[in-house]
């Protein structure tokens, strides 16, 4: 191995949380130019160790895997945890995404962010997830994933409520935290069963031991520990029936929608699932309830995302229905895929979002796409890196979400069995109403007639009222200057196009590590991740027989259906805009429900939320805290009083009474030493 | 010479007249004396055990309960002058500063 001193590892997780001491402890009196530069600094490094690590993990001979224990951490009679790190091909790439990525939305975050109140706290949270999210890719066992899984989940939470005066910035955040709860429940079940069946919470330990029980095929207790560790990763990755919190965690501001809730984060639970193949393999159940729920979470989330208006909570929906792609890779068993779409989508949906971040930027704080439109001319750097997001997440080639997309329909279809080609189906449908969603954002947000300035009129109530039924580019054109003034509409600072141009050349060039043999090209991804999931690949046999023919056609039917959503986005949002309304009229059942999200949140506001808060006012508040709790202490406290009253009636301050009782007292004691005695005896 | 029941019979005496007085009494003086009443009581129930005995602890305890008494009788007058002085009586029952 080349000279790469392990203990570099520790780094990668502590130079951000240095930079979370200084900026949250200092932060607040330090000048912002200060708090960005420490910020930026110490998630720089960490990308620049990264960046080393693949130049050493790939040089030629060097390890599968590279370890670095700290000492015991846990050590008790028949069970002990280390702290350890382990780098395989696996978490290189996650710590790729995540320390590059993150790095960028560091960077945009200063400029998206200068305006803001709270900035130092901002970045201080902001490398705070970083320390975690590290932590939990790093992570060599179970405990250790699940100390950074809690932290990034902390990390979330903080973030979600940035904004904490607000009040529904308040309650998203708190939603996402009771949310994933729910999940941390399964994750700890699951350990706990793992400590009982191997004594070890160490991946490599656990892994080997499972290696050396061929028999274990489908035993119950794997299959148990698989869908408790699916319980957990559903919470973090936002699938059915966890996703609620998703699109409410969109109340933060927007950089932390891209680098938490769309790149890093939420694809924590594909990763987890990745990191235990070796379990799930096993577990074939547990397999095919991860492929269903992701398919199932895929279409029912790009579905909901076809109709709403708030431009982030689009890209919200479209994330929960690509993580459920993510998800349907790994119930297949094609791993690679699944981390090679996790890759290509982090380097997309980063994109989406930032550039998301930008029109809202533009528009000072408009959300509603039914505001926006005709944005095009006004702010070209983010139209064209949108653009390419877009074009990306559709699956048009040879832009990144083609590859590793279709890659996943293929092995979903590829796969023996029958029930996965249904999920196959399932994909490609959803795959054209992802295409539809993104260019419907795209065209609502970018062509057309510009709604914005109606409403920005509105809104600043002034001068420019007769031009109000001209487009904005009209208006520029007769006069630029005032024009941009009075609406406010403008591009972005060159902070934030920065990482919007580099995310959008990796959203086009991304895709090409993994080009299929199909298309003549060697899947290096794929062979990148051969040492991690070598003992797993279940499809590989499977695909290697089902020919290149078969790919060939599944991908050109896929972008056909790509293009037949853009086509229909276009019909409906572009050539007559009026399509869509009229559609949504003669359809309207459908579309109310769509609307209104299927009502899944009311459902569980109803069914779950107050029938827990009638249990706990109306018993564990009511009989167990105020009745129980309360009473005992109540009557000890009652008890006592008694006492007190009785010897507080002795203390009558006459003299007299004191030697009586004093009498009584040592006549007594004597009656005790004479007569006490014999009695005894006597008994 | 004089059995030692006597003598105790004697102290027993000493005391418990000392304890009634103590009880009855009103005025401090009598009290204080009522209490120097017993004290002698129990000497001598201990100069009566000592000759018993052929002991001289038990003499040697007399004397030390005789200087306790005698440095207890000068706090205690002056303790009852003051109260004298602050509140012109000295019935016990009248000096009750501990009633709740």
């Amino acid at each position: 191995m080349s000279p790469m001193p392990a203990s570099y590892l520790w780094f990668i997780p502590l130079l951000p949380f240095a930079g979370f001491l200084i900026n949250g402890t200092l932060g607040r009196r330090l000048p912002r130019a200060v708090v960005s530069a420490i910020a930026l600094l110490f998630t720089a490094l960490p990308a620049a160790i990264v960046a080393w690590l693949w130049a050493t993990m790939r040089a030629a001979g060097a390890p599968d895997s590279i370890e670095v224990v700290s000492r015991p951490w846990i050590a008790i009679t028949g069970f002990h945890v280390d702290f350890a790190f382990t780098v395989d091909h696996l978490t290189l790439i996650m710590l790729g995404v995540v320390t590059g990525v993150g790095f960028l939305i560091h960077i945009y975050s200063v400029g998206y962010m200068a305006e803001e109140e709270g900035y130092w706290r901002f970045f201080a949270y902001l490398n705070l997830f970083m320390f975690f999210m590290s932590v939990l890719v790093l992570a060599e066992s179970f405990l250790l994933l699940f100390v950074g899984w809690e932290g990034v989940g902390l990390a979330s939470y903080l973030l979600i409520g940035f904004y904490f005066k607000k009040t529904s910035a308040a309650n998203a955040g708190k939603k996402a935290f009771v949310v994933n709860r729910i999940g941390d429940f399964g994750f700890l079940l699951a350990m706990f069963l793992l400590i009982l069946h191997f004594g070890s919470l160490s991946f490599t330990q656990v892994f080997a031991t499972i290696g050396q029980h061929p028999e274990w095929q489908g035993v119950r207790f794997l299959t148990a520990i698989a869908l408790l560790l699916v319980l957990g990763a559903v919470g973090k990755s936002a699938q059915i029936p966890l996703y609620v919190w998703l699109p409410d965690a969109m109340e933060g501001p927007t950089p932390v929608s891209a680098l938490i809730h769309a790149a890093t984060m939420v694809t924590a639970g594909i990763y987890m699932v990745a990191r235990c193949h070796v379990l799930f393999d096993r577990a074939p159940i547990a397999l095919t309830v991860v492929a269903c729920i992701g398919a199932a979470t895929a279409i029912f989330a790009a579905s909901i995302g076809m109709v709403q208006h708030d431009i982030k909570r689009v890209l919200a929906y479209s994330t929960v229905s690509q993580l459920g792609y993510m998800f349907m890779a790994c119930g297949v068993g094609a791993y690679a895929a699944g981390i090679f779409h996790l890759l290509t989508h982090a380097f997309f949906k980063a994109l989406l979002f930032l550039a998301a971040g930008s029109v809202i930027h533009a528009t000072s704080g408009e959300q509603d796409m039914r505001k926006m439109g005709g944005l095009r001319t006004r702010i070209p750097v983010t139209f064209w890196t949108m653009s390419a997001g877009v074009f990306a997440i559709a699956g048009i080639p040879p832009l990144a979400g083609f590859f590793s997309k279709d890659e996943i329909l293929y092995q979903t279809f590829a796969s023996p069995n029958p029930i996965f080609k249904l999920l196959w189906l399932i994909g490609l449908v959803t795959a054209g109403m992802t295409s539809f969603y993104m260019f419907r954002l795209w065209f609502k947000t970018f062509f057309g007639e510009s709604r914005f300035e109606q409403h920005s009129l509105d809104h600043y109530g002034a001068a420019v009222d007769a031009r109000s039924s001209t487009t904005l580019a009209a208006v520029a054109e007769h006069d630029e200057s005032q024009a941009a003034h009075s609406h406010g509409v403008h591009e972005s600072p060159w902070i934030m196009l920065f990482p919007l141009v580099i995310l959008a050349i990796l959203s086009v060039i991304g895709g090409w590590v993994g080009v299929p043999a199909a298309l003549g090209g060697h899947n290096e991804i794929e062979h990148f991740l051969d040492p991690v999931f070598a003992s797993g690949v279940v499809a590989e046999g499977a695909a290697s027989s089902a020919g290149h023919g078969l790919e060939l056609g599944l991908a050109a039917l896929s972008v056909l259906v790509a293009l037949a959503g853009l086509y229909v986005a276009y019909l409906f949002y572009y050539k007559k805009p009026g399509t869509a309304a009229e559609l949504a009229e003669r359809a309207k059942p459908a579309y109310v429900v769509l609307q209104n999200k299927y009502w899944v949140d009311e459902f569980y506001a109803n069914f779950l939320v107050i029938p827990l808060m009638m249990f706990t006012r109306g018993f564990l508040e009511l009989i167990f805290d105020r009745g129980v709790v309360n009473g005992s202490g109540r009557a000890a406290g009652f008890v006592t009083r008694i006492f007190g009253w009785l010897a507080r009636k002795q203390i009558s301050g006459n003299i007299r009474s004191y030697a009586g009782w004093l009498a009584i007292g040592a006549a007594a004691v004597i009656a005790v030493m004479i007569f006490g005695r014999s009695l005894w005896v006597h008994l | 010479m004089v059995p030692t029941a006597y003598y105790l019979i004697l102290a027993a005496m000493l005391f418990s007249i000392g304890i009634g007085a103590f009880l009855i009494k009103r005025n401090v003086i009598t009290i204080f004396i009522s209490i120097e009443l017993m004290l002698n009581g129990v000497n001598l129930t201990f100069v009566a055990f000592a000759q018993m005995w052929h002991q001289i602890s038990g003499q040697i305890f007399v004397f030390f309960v005789m200087v306790v008494a005698a440095a207890e009788a000068a706090v205690g007058l002056a303790i009852i002058i003051s109260i004298f002085r602050t509140r012109q009586t000295l019935n016990v029952d009248e000096i009750d500063l501990m009633n709740s």
